[in-house]
């Protein structure tokens, strides 16, 4: 039975029994239920191609799942792909405004939330600048934005920064969490990278190969805000060890 | 696509004008040596007729007044046709390409007549062709309609089918109508394909314009005329000036179209074809 039902549980993401069956017989998600609360950030790891993605497609309404169902709400709902998926002939300023204008958010009020979201994210000088001159990092900073004028209560991450270097990437990590701490969103993030499910996260969810299950779930105990050297910590170190010998056992 | 090597600006800047415009001279240079070379060593006096020294062209063709002035007239004509022609090959190209566009169903019934289209030797069909429209100037805008169409629907629609799939996600998770996705997505992303195609059926059109008035001169004459006139008086030096004003007319054509592109996208698309 499907019943993707799209009622609003105050600004929390609720996965229940997911499962996904591709019309060509692929199983790519096989009973997934877990929730994301207001104040959580939920990280999910897994090897490539085990439905990570799938799973945000079906929270956005992107796709239908074959069973189950998801309770979001969609029209205020933050999402990031893993290109910034900009639209070229537009300015930095133009893109980001594009979802209210979409939704025929008045133009004055339109201008307001790009250019909130736009310093929000550190692009305040390069609003006229068109996504040719921008490099991969800030170009994924104005896909960020571009979200974050919705005010989303709910927010996902589809391996936003598997594309830039190392040193952006822990740039836009910190980014993120301070974005995460001031807007108060419950974060849904998807990645490969065991170090950045850890820095981020309140909570990170172990995927295995198809058909995509969770088979592990741990708690990150760190404080917020989490300081770029945390990454050294013993601590740090104990638990993605934990999350990468689980990861480890689900590519068998 | 930087050039390298910039140590000063105001250096680099005559320094690469001269590197984009020395070569070209020195190439055109070497060909005016070959016609004289041609003209007067290869070519008897009693078949010289068959390409006259460059200055004569020159002199009978452009600087003689009565000559110049059916040359400009013939020109404007074949200018008419070519614009009039391009006009209506980029209304149908643009409305098909955009039904096509919207419904893989009418994509694939349209598809096959348009390369059917494309595929007929114009010589073939014109006969009917003055059998339906005449030999007047309706005639030569058909042909040069003909001619140009199928680069601007082909262009056009691989340009509406270019925007990538997140693009169109986002439009979808925001319920963009067909309009809206058509206007704000789809359009846009078009445009470095449509100007790809423009340029090349502004080309075509002139070719079209020519040939069209070859066939079916009826009325003004165009170029087209003007070369069947010249080449059976055996009259080299107009026939000349003919071949060069029509070639001038395509690069002129060719040349607005890229300026056009280059002020309509150039800001956020880098055009990778060679500049005219």
């Amino acid at each position: 039975m499907v019943t993707t039902n799209r009622v609003v549980t105050d600004g929390c993401l609720a996965f229940d029994k997911i499962g996904m069956i591709f019309p060509d017989g692929t199983e790519a998600l096989r009973d997934i239920s877990f929730t994301v609360d207001k104040g959580e950030f939920v990280t999910v790891v897994g090897p490539s191609g085990c439905g990570k993605s799938t799973l945000l497609k079906i929270a956005s309404g992107l796709l239908e799942p074959t069973s189950g169902s998801v309770s979001v709400d969609r029209d205020h709902l933050g999402y990031v792909f893993q290109d910034a998926t900009l639209l070229q002939w537009r300015t930095v300023r133009a893109n980001v405004e594009l979802f209210s204008e979409l939704k025929d958010v008045p133009v004055a009020e339109r201008k307001h939330a790009a250019q909130e979201a736009i310093d929000l994210v550190g692009l305040k000088g390069f609003e006229d600048h068109y996504p040719k001159s921008l490099s991969g990092g800030m170009k994924m900073r104005c896909s960020i934005a571009r979200s974050l004028t919705l005010k989303p209560p709910v927010f996902l991450f589809d391996e936003p920064f598997g594309a830039v270097d190392e040193i952006t990437r822990e740039h836009l990590n910190s980014e993120t969490q301070h974005l995460f701490l001031q807007e108060g969103f419950a974060g849904l993030f998807i990645t490969h990278s065991i170090s950045e499910a850890v820095f981020l996260s309140t909570k990170v969810l172990v995927m295995s190969a198809r058909p995509g299950q969770i088979v592990a779930e741990f708690d990150v105990p760190f404080d917020y805000p989490r300081e770029p050297n945390l990454r050294f910590d013993p601590a740090f170190a104990e638990l993605s060890g934990k999350i990468s010998v689980e990861l480890r056992g689900s590519h068998s | 696509m930087k050039t390298g090597s910039t140590p000063t600006a105001e250096m680099s800047r005559s320094e690469h004008v001269a590197r984009a415009t020395l070569p070209p001279i020195a190439l055109g240079l070497a060909l005016v040596g070959l016609w004289y070379c041609i003209s007067y060593l290869v070519l008897e006096e009693s078949r010289r007729f068959l390409l006259r020294p460059i200055h004569q062209v020159i002199e009978v063709g452009f600087l003689d007044s009565d000559n110049r002035t059916e040359e400009l007239l013939a020109l404007w004509s074949s200018t008419k046709i070519a614009l009039i022609g391009l006009a209506i090959a980029i209304s149908i190209g643009f409305t098909l390409a955009t039904l096509m566009s919207q419904a893989k169903t009418v994509e694939k019934a349209i598809f096959p007549y348009m390369v059917t289209l494309q595929a007929i030797p114009i010589l073939a069909v014109v006969p009917l062709i003055s059998f339906w429209f005449g030999t007047g100037a309706l005639s030569r805008v058909v042909v040069c309609v003909m001619i140009s169409l199928f680069p601007i629907i082909v262009n056009t629609l691989f340009g509406l089918h270019s925007a990538e799939q997140g693009a169109h996600d986002l439009f979808t998770l925001h319920h963009a109508s067909r309009v809206t996705r058509l206007k704000k997505l789809m359009f846009p992303a078009a445009l470095p394909a449509v100007f790809a195609g423009l340029r090349i059926s502004a080309g075509l059109s002139v070719i079209g314009a020519i040939v069209g008035d070859f066939f079916f001169g009826k009325g003004d004459a165009g170029i087209g005329q003007l070369l069947r006139r010249h080449a059976s008086r055996l009259q080299g030096e107009e026939l000349l000036a003919s071949v060069i004003l029509s070639s001038l007319l395509g690069v002129v054509v060719f040349g607005f179209f890229g300026w056009v592109q280059k002020r309509a996208i150039g800001r956020w698309h880098d055009a990778i074809s060679v500049e005219a």
